[in-house]
């Protein structure tokens, strides 16, 4: 391993700029002329809009124009889509109901766009935006999944019945239920799974700018998927042809999904800047983000597990209800369905499983992925299960673990899911040891004389990540096929850029892609560039999300490193005067086998450039490939997190006061970057268990609209982790990477529940769980303890 | 934010002709709650009256049996006095746990008095220690100020100039984080002062900042976490919110009490 190589832990090389402030994220770009957009959003979360007037907001000062969704629709700006087909058990498309850029007669949630101010300054945009008369008629609001269904619940769009999507299910119904029949134990547990405000940094923004004399569009975004983003805008919202408009999504302050989806802000912005002819820019404010950006989670779950006498599992069965808000975002569907029912098997060999799921409409802001996706919801499903169980059948829980962990690779799962590659127990027993199991209860005991109770909590999870290979996920409705592609041009001087696909937002990418070329090519890490997130640069690619940028992404690099190798032989062979079968490469040098003729990678690259020494046709000149990458699985990065916690039992106060993360990523090219990706995750999930929730009130406003009332989890909430890793190669991609982003998000809910249930002695008890939601449940569990 | 005028006086005496002449005025004393709802456009004075420049009424002094604060000394300013600290540390603690660094360091104890935030600290160490706000026009006692949620005893043009805190022998602050704001979500200040005996609770009260009567008389006879054990308050007027129960808060309002009293005897 060579310093910068794969598997160093290098330090990131973006983070001077960006640390020192000089990174150049959308609303940093200006452009001459330059607009502000200011959105005119409704109060209401449901409401027919019965008339907008706009005149007195035209007149005043700095307005350019107030454009409104009647004149979206006149100039046939097509609606928002969700991407991913999803069918409902009786073979009916899933109802996807129109979502304008700007609604026009109906208001479907708080925050829905009514018209757009287009002003000089944001301070005139917003002058003018409180100017614009709408009067609406007030509709009864449906915010709660569990309710959107009954009879009687307002309909929020027309034509669907009961705000019901779909009703989707996976796994043989028949079956599992014969399995329950025969089981010695059944488990059950009702979960919800607490609706979350994603948050990035940055908060999402859009700036367009219409060429007229080209007539060509560019949008710079917030954007973990650029060339997405365009394909949409072009293909389904008809804005411009494809090759018309530009998408450059430069440095993107945070995105944990939140920055996948097309956003109405986009399309209005790209929208009045070609029919106003000036550039039109919007960023979004915290409270806006709060109201609009996608949300996460929000199922609500009634789950059962089921065992014969010695613990061993026979089936699982869930029946979730997801809350998709009032339109269906670009991947919401595939979220409560194949991103989480098909990994409800976790680390176990469970014979039969069902889930059914029906994903619903409401009156509140659209949900979509959020950090893990669907994988979290399994999680906390399967670990909770789990642990209540062993807890039911007097066993350690680790031991329930341990017989039923798949222990032979390759292993069909009954939801779709072949893993192909792991050793959950390696990970369980190497986090036992760090985490001090064994002296656990002396730990127990000792924080009791302190009045305090103690818990542990377990969680093994897996995940489906390296999204994803192309054929599989067409055959389970995805719109668009998700292979990863990768340029290597090497320049003459030696030095390399790589376009990727991929997008950086916070990832690393520009170190850790740097790192896989440096080792390929034996050329210093300083002499790579990596290039992404600009259409007009970067052939097409798919996007970071899913932890995918490694496992596909980098593997796209490695086959067009493979092409330049494989070329830059032939070139060797000229200038050695060689026969291109006795070049090796080797360090950045090209050797002549059993000769000491040598050539350095630099001038290998010069020469490709010069072409001087080619002889005849054969050879084109220069040096730069292309490769478009498709793997042949998801990779399954899989581990067990254990959580230490302390409650006060007075208060419900919980501390955590130790945790434990071994995960198995398979290859790792950098640890610190990749312990950094686990910490974070880990605080997501920790900020969902105790802190994080979005409460709507039953009229469908947002009550934790802001920081003062939405927990986001603070350093000081969070122990010093200690992080560890096993490895089993992915035998999926080339370099064996299974992707490290999302892990520590999907872990730690259950683990941190786990913990508290098991120091309080009640399983009852709701994510985020706060010092009052414990302390309720001390009350209730025992009464006497009520201080 | 809409536009306002921005006036910067030096004198209290200037401050006072400067609110009679602009009705609409406010007062800004750090501005860390006034700002924030400015910018969200909830608040639209036509003009602010900043203090900040104003002489004689900034720093942490001792007279005689009291520590005299003036109005615009920052949280962190009073947290860190080292007389203060000296002389009732319970104090300075207060100050210590507002917010984060960056309000510590531009909030003040006038601006947080006259706002009376029902989850505010400094409400909870006034009534607690029984101190005297002291304003351009008079004296006004810590148990007449504070009049219900966002709303004191100041008058039109009335400003706060220093704030007199009787030195307590025994005296303890304990708060219960609000996890989101970090205000407080209830906080319980005790002191005895001869027979002086007081607790007083932010945070908790649907009213803003209250006494608790039961607690003082039982602890006349022993000024002791002991003497309160097992004693609760009704959750009947309690704030109930999407943080925490009425029951919750009552019940916090004891268990705090008996840890302030700790700290208080230790």
């Amino acid at each position: 391993m060579s310093a910068t190589g794969i598997g160093a832990a290098v330090r990131r090389k973006e983070d001077f700029r960006f640390i020192t402030g000089q990174g150049q994220y959308t609303d940093d770009v200006v452009r001459p002329g330059e607009t502000r957009a200011v959105f005119v959003r409704s109060p209401h979360a449901h409401a027919n809009i019965k008339s907008i007037d706009v005149s007195a907001a035209k007149a005043m000062p700095g307005v350019i124009d107030v454009l409104t969704g009647a004149q979206l629709a006149t100039d046939k700006i097509g609606n928002l889509i969700c991407g991913w087909m999803i069918h409902s058990k009786d073979g009916t498309p899933m109802k996807m109901a129109p979502h304008p850029a700007l609604a026009a007669s109906k208001v479907n949630c708080v925050g829905d766009a009514v018209a757009v101010v287009i002003a000089e300054t944001v301070g005139q945009g917003k002058d003018a935006a409180e100017k614009v008369k709408v009067e609406y008629e007030v509709l009864s609001a449906v915010v709660d999944p569990a309710k959107a269904q009954a009879k009687g619940a307002p309909q929020i769009h027309p034509d669907i019945a009961n705000n019901t999507i779909y009703q989707w299910h996976l796994g043989d119904a028949k079956a599992t239920e014969a399995a329950f029949a025969n089981a010695k134990h059944v488990t059950k547990l009702d979960i919800v799974n607490n609706r979350l405000v994603p948050n990035a940094m940055e908060p999402r923004a859009a700036l367009a700018e219409y060429d007229a004399g080209t007539d060509n569009l560019t949008l710079w975004n917030t954007s973990q998927n650029p060339h997405v983003a365009r394909l949409v805008i072009a293909a389904f919202v008809g804005m411009a042809p494809e090759h018309k408009l530009r998408v450059i999504a430069p440095d993107v302050g945070g995105g944990f999904g939140s920055k996948i989806f097309i956003y109405p802000e986009e399309v209005v912005c790209l929208w009045a800047a070609r029919k106003l002819r000036r550039p039109v820019k919007w960023t979004s404010d915290r409270s806006e983000a709060f109201l609009t950006d996608a949300h996460g989670r929000d199922h609500i779950t009634h789950a059962e597990l089921a065992l014969d006498g010695n613990g061993k599992i026979l089936a699982l069965r869930a029946k979730t209800i997801a809350n998709l808000g009032a339109y269906m975002s670009t991947f919401s569907s595939s979220v409560p369905t194949y991103l989480y029912a098909t990994l409800l098997s976790g680390q176990y060999d469970i014979p039969q499983i069902y889930c059914e799921v029906d994903a619903v409409y409401t009156n509140t802001a659209p949900v979509d992925a959020y950090r893990g996706a669907g994988r979290p919801e399994a999680t906390f499903v399967v670990e909770r299960l789990v642990e209540v169980a062993a807890r039911q059948l007097n066993l350690e829980p680790a031991e329930l673990r341990r017989r039923n962990f798949v222990k032979s690779f390759p292993h069909q799962t009954p939801v779709i899911m072949a893993y192909d590659a792991g050793d959950y127990n390696a990970s369980m027993k190497k986090a036992m040891e760090m985490a001090d199991v064994k002296g656990f209860a002396k730990r127990k005991r000792e924080a009791a004389r302190h009045g305090k109770l103690r818990g542990l909590g377990f969680s093994a999870y897996i995940e489906a990540c390296g999204i994803a290979p192309s054929q599989a996920v067409g055959s389970l409705g995805a719109g668009v096929g998700l292979w990863e592609s990768a340029e290597v041009r090497v320049n003459p001087t030696g030095s390399v850029e790589v376009l990727t696909g991929c997008h950086a937002h916070g990832q690393g990418h520009e170190t850790t892609f740097a790192q896989l070329v440096s080792e390929r090519l034996g050329i210093p890490f300083d002499s790579v560039s990596i290039v992404h997130g600009d259409t007009d640069k970067v052939q097409f690619g798919m996007g970071t999300y899913g932890s995918r940028s490694g496992a596909v992404g980098m593997s796209a690099i490695v086959k067009a490193l493979d092409k330049i190798e494989a070329k830059a032989k032939k070139v060797a062979a000229f200038m050695l005067e060689a026969a291109e079968g006795d070049i090796e490469f080797k360090d950045g040098k090209f050797t002549v086998a059993g000769t000491d003729k040598s050539a350095a990678f630099g001038e290998v690259a010069l020469n490709a450039y010069i072409a001087h020494k080619f002889t005849g046709a054969e050879l084109e000149p220069g040096l730069k490939e292309t490769s478009f990458y498709d793997p042949t699985n998801f990779t399954f990065p899989a581990g067990c997190h254990i959580c230490e916690i302390e409650i006060d039992i007075e208060t419900g106060k919980s501390e955590i006061v130790n945790w434990t993360a071994v995960d198995d990523f398979g290859t790792v090219i950098n640890p610190m970057i990749v312990e950094g990706q686990v910490h974070g995750g880990i605080a997501q999930g920790v900020g969902q268990a105790l802190m994080e929730g979005a409460v709507y009130s039953a009229e469908g406003q947002l009550v934790s609209g802001s920081f003062m009332d939405y927990t986001m989890p603070r350093a000081h909430d969070l122990p010093s982790f200690h992080v560890g890793l096993t490895e089993t190669k992915a035998p999926s991609n080339p370099l064996g990477i299974k992707g490290c982003g999302e892990a520590g998000a999907i872990a730690s809910p259950a683990a941190v529940i786990n913990a508290i249930t098991d120091a309080i002695g009640t399983e009852e008890l709701a994510m985020p769980a706060t010092a009052n939601a414990v302390w309720a449940a001390l009350q209730r569990a025992t009464p006497r303890q009520a201080a | 934010m809409y536009n306002f005028t921005f006036h910067r006086p030096t004198t209290v005496r200037q401050a006072a002709g400067l609110l009679a002449r602009n009705p609409d005025a406010k007062l800004l004393a750090g501005g860390h709650s006034l700002i924030p709802v400015m910018k969200q456009r909830l608040a639209s004075p036509a003009a602010l009256v900043d203090l900040g420049l104003v002489e004689g009424i900034v720093g942490v002094e001792l007279k005689g049996r009291s520590v005299s604060i003036g109005a615009m000394t920052r949280h962190a300013d009073v947290a860190n006095s080292p007389v203060l600290k000296e002389v009732m540390p319970a104090l300075a603690s207060v100050p210590g746990s507002i917010g984060d660094p960056q309000v510590r360091n531009r909030g003040t104890i006038g601006g947080s008095i006259a706002n009376n935030d029902p989850n505010a600290d400094y409400p909870a160490a006034c009534l607690g220690l029984g101190a005297t706000i002291i304003t351009n026009k008079r004296r006004i006692a810590a148990d007449d100020f504070f009049t219900g949620m966002f709303s004191t005893a100041l008058e039109e043009g009335e400003i706060i100039v220093r704030v007199s805190f009787p030195v307590a022998k025994k005296a303890g602050y304990e708060k219960f984080k609000h996890p989101a704001s970090g205000f407080a979500l209830v906080g319980v200040f005790v002191s005895k002062r001869g027979p002086d005996i007081r607790v007083a609770v932010t945070g908790a009260g649907a009213n803003g900042v209250f006494r608790v009567p039961s607690f003082e008389e039982a602890l006349k006879k022993r000024f002791s976490p002991k003497s309160i054990e097992g004693l609760t308050i009704p959750a009947s007027g309690m704030n109930a919110d999407i943080h925490a129960s009425a029951e919750y808060r009552a019940h916090l309002v004891g268990v705090l009490a008996r840890r302030a009293l700790v700290k208080a005897t230790a």
